[in-house]
């Protein structure tokens, strides 16, 4: 076991994979001499050279677009988005493309691609830096989203995306870099497609993923000092989602508050709740409870950011509301 | 009408093609012609749907570049005008006929219709339906060859890619990026432009500063040159040596055809913009009439033995037909498979 930061956990699980299969290669603003704007891939074009870990002029809608036509002829290329909303101007390469084009092609072409980077809301830095882009991409058909929240499972999931055959976004959180694990020191390789249950319990089911697991388990801590038995699951795939592990959970609660980072309009949870609603109606003891973040541009200033996503304190009073039968 | 430009010469005396090369081209050209002309029919008699561009007139420019290159081997990339493209690189009439039928005997599986046509065992990476968006796919393509030689250290990876596109993808974004990475890194890949001198209804001059788009290749350090692309002996030598230069990793060539489209945008363009004058100045530059003329001059082949390429062709047109209305439609069941690979293991 060695303690590992989640940055370095990343970048173990590319290096790793770079060293087992040569068409494997790393593209992106600033990821060979810079090292990635998290140091993802600090001095692997040493290692590898610089074809390799390739630094691409500032153009994201090209160089998506030149990492699937590689991935059509072969290669497995993991873009890095040296901040995910960047990815906004590759919006059409990453639906049309790399999303449908297996689709239209009639699987003459497999693209084998992950696209990866840091996301979500930081620490002031400004709304276009603070991007869910989850939310915008869940639409596209042909992609796979995982949301990697801890230095294991972001380590075993990048390795499944890098040898998963599909295109595959990734998404990171910039104030998750920094987190801290013990990680195996055998390879290990996790499912793409499967939910971890952080906590079992059995008095609601929280679905939540990335940075909100974190303040999910914060509430939970207090929580369980008052004796709630809430029942933790991060979503790890936001598509396609796991009903396998979401369903016996609400089966055995038969209470849900989902609690993420996206915007409540047309946010991840809100494709959860109707399916939840869909498949799972009969068992629900009250309506599904979204907590999500507010239908803003991510505002600066530091107290009105705090007020734009959930905060752990919200989740104390839903779990108890929700449990109290008050919801 | 503007002023036309003034089409480059092209010493057909140089051009020293054999008579089975100058054979092979006529039948490709004249294949490519026979094919859209039966789209045109097939469309009007409700066999085939959405949006349909037909490539008549334009025939020089696929046929002089694409039979060039190395078939299977090299890439081809193209746009939402693609069916000729398509022929050229030697995807099966049959299979694009049946495509834009929508039949699953159709290159595409009847998933992609006429804008995307695909063959991965001819190396048609496909066509793009929007604007611009084929150049990056294609960039990536080229690079993947420079990858393997030089990080794989494969020494038999020396192919080359061409891009297709039109004059309206020059005003767009992508076009610069990836003129700029490809020379940046050397890419063994032909940008060529079939300048048709309209954007749908959207005159060339009128939407860029400077018409001239070969020029547009030296910003970069990159060769640029402009072609009668109604003459394919011409289009084919310009072809030669970009290849030439493309696989001896000395990187990328802009070539600007210049060219027409004897039909409208697509099939349900009304055509109401370009005058009477500019498309008769164009029609009289037919590029089959003109290899037609040349083959026969030079004696290279007689009248009858064209007519015989010009039979043989239509026959294979209407065994194509024959093939795409008896093709089962895909089955229902398959609605989803090709989503993800492992739909469809």
């Amino acid at each position: 076991m060695a303690e590992t930061l989640l940055y370095n956990a990343l970048r173990e699980a590319i290096d790793e994979e770079m060293g087992r299969d040569p068409t494997v290669y790393v593209l992106g603003e600033d990821v060979g001499h810079y090292g990635g704007s998290y140091k993802v891939t600090k001095d692997l074009y040493k290692k590898y050279g610089e074809l390799r870990v390739l630094d691409t002029p500032i153009a994201e809608n090209s160089f998506t677009g030149m990492a699937v036509g590689s991935a059509m002829t072969g290669l497995r290329p993991i873009i890095e988005g040296m901040n995910m909303g960047f990815l906004l101007l590759a919006f059409n390469q990453i639906a049309n493309n790399a999303g449908m084009l297996r689709y239209t092609s009639g699987g003459n072409f497999k693209i084998p691609m992950v696209i990866r980077g840091p996301g979500g809301v930081g620490r002031q830095l400004g709304a276009e830096h603070s991007q869910r882009l989850e939310a915008y991409f869940q639409g596209v058909p042909g992609l796979k989203m995982v949301a990697c929240s801890t230095p294991y499972n972001a380590k075993g999931l990048l390795k499944a995306a890098i040898r998963d055959d599909n295109p595959v976004l990734f998404f990171e959180h910039v104030l998750l870099y920094n987190l801290k694990q013990d990680l195996p020191d055998e390879e290990y390789i996790l499912p793409l497609n499967r939910a971890e249950i952080v906590r079992p319990g059995k008095d609601v089911t929280i679905l939540t993923y990335s940075r909100m697991r974190h303040h999910v388990m914060q509430a939970v801590k207090t929580l369980t000092k008052e004796g709630y038995d809430p029942e933790v699951i991060d979503l790890i795939s936001l598509k396609p989602l796991d009903f396998e592990t979401i369903g016996p959970s609400i089966q055995k609660t038969h209470r849900v508050i989902i609690v993420e980072e996206c915007m409540k309009s047309g946010g991840i949870g809100a494709e959860l709740t109707a399916s939840i609603n869909d498949r799972l109606f009969d068992e629900l003891d009250a309506p599904v409870l979204r907590m999500a973040s507010q239908d803003i541009p991510t505002p600066y200033n530091g107290m009105l950011e705090n007020l734009t996503i959930v905060q752990p304190p919200q989740i104390v009073e839903a779990v108890k509301k929700m449990v109290g039968g008050k919801i | 009408m503007v002023q036309e430009r003034t089409l480059p010469v092209f010493q057909t005396a140089g051009a020293n093609i054999t008579r089975e090369e100058g054979l092979m081209l006529y039948e490709d050209m004249v294949l490519g012609r026979a094919f859209e002309d039966k789209c045109a029919e097939m469309y009007y008699r409700g066999k085939m749907f959405g949006f349909v561009h037909l490539y008549n007139g334009q025939e020089a420019v696929s046929t002089g570049v694409i039979r060039a290159m190395r078939p299977g081997e090299d890439f081809v990339c193209s746009t939402y005008r693609d069916h000729v493209h398509a022929l050229s690189v030697g995807v099966p009439a049959d299979n694009v006929m049946a495509e834009l039928f929508g039949k699953v005997t159709g290159c595409s599986k009847g998933r992609g219709g006429s804008m995307h046509l695909f063959s991965a065992e001819h190396r048609l990476l496909g066509g793009y339906a929007f604007i611009g968006e084929g150049i990056p796919v294609a960039l990536g393509a080229a690079f993947q060859t420079k990858y393997r030689r030089e990080a794989m250290g494969d020494a038999t990876a020396d192919q080359v890619t061409a891009c297709f596109f039109g004059d309206g993808t020059t005003n767009n974004g992508q076009f610069y990026e990836c003129l700029n990475m490809a020379a940046l890194w050397k890419l063994p890949i032909l940008f060529v432009v079939e300048n048709n001198k309209w954007a749908i209804g959207m005159a060339h001059e009128r939407a860029t500063s400077q018409p001239e788009i070969y020029r547009k290749a030296s910003v970069f350090g990159m060769p640029g040159v402009e072609v009668d692309g109604m003459d394919v002996l011409a289009v084919r030598a310009v072809a030669q040596e970009a290849i030439a230069r493309a696989r001896a990793g000395e990187g990328p060539t802009l070539i600007e055809a210049l060219t027409y489209r004897f039909r409208g945008h697509s099939l349900a363009d009304p055509d109401e913009l370009r005058s009477k004058a500019e498309k008769e100045f164009w029609f009289a530059r037919d590029p089959i009439k003109r290899l037609a003329a040349y083959m026969t001059e030079q004696s290279l082949a007689t009248q009858d033995e064209l007519k015989a390429i010009e039979h043989r062709v239509q026959d294979v047109i209407e065994r194509a037909v024959k093939f795409a209305q008896e093709s089962p439609e895909p089955d229902p069941a398959d609605l989803y498979k090709y989503v993800f690979a492992e739909d469809d293991p």
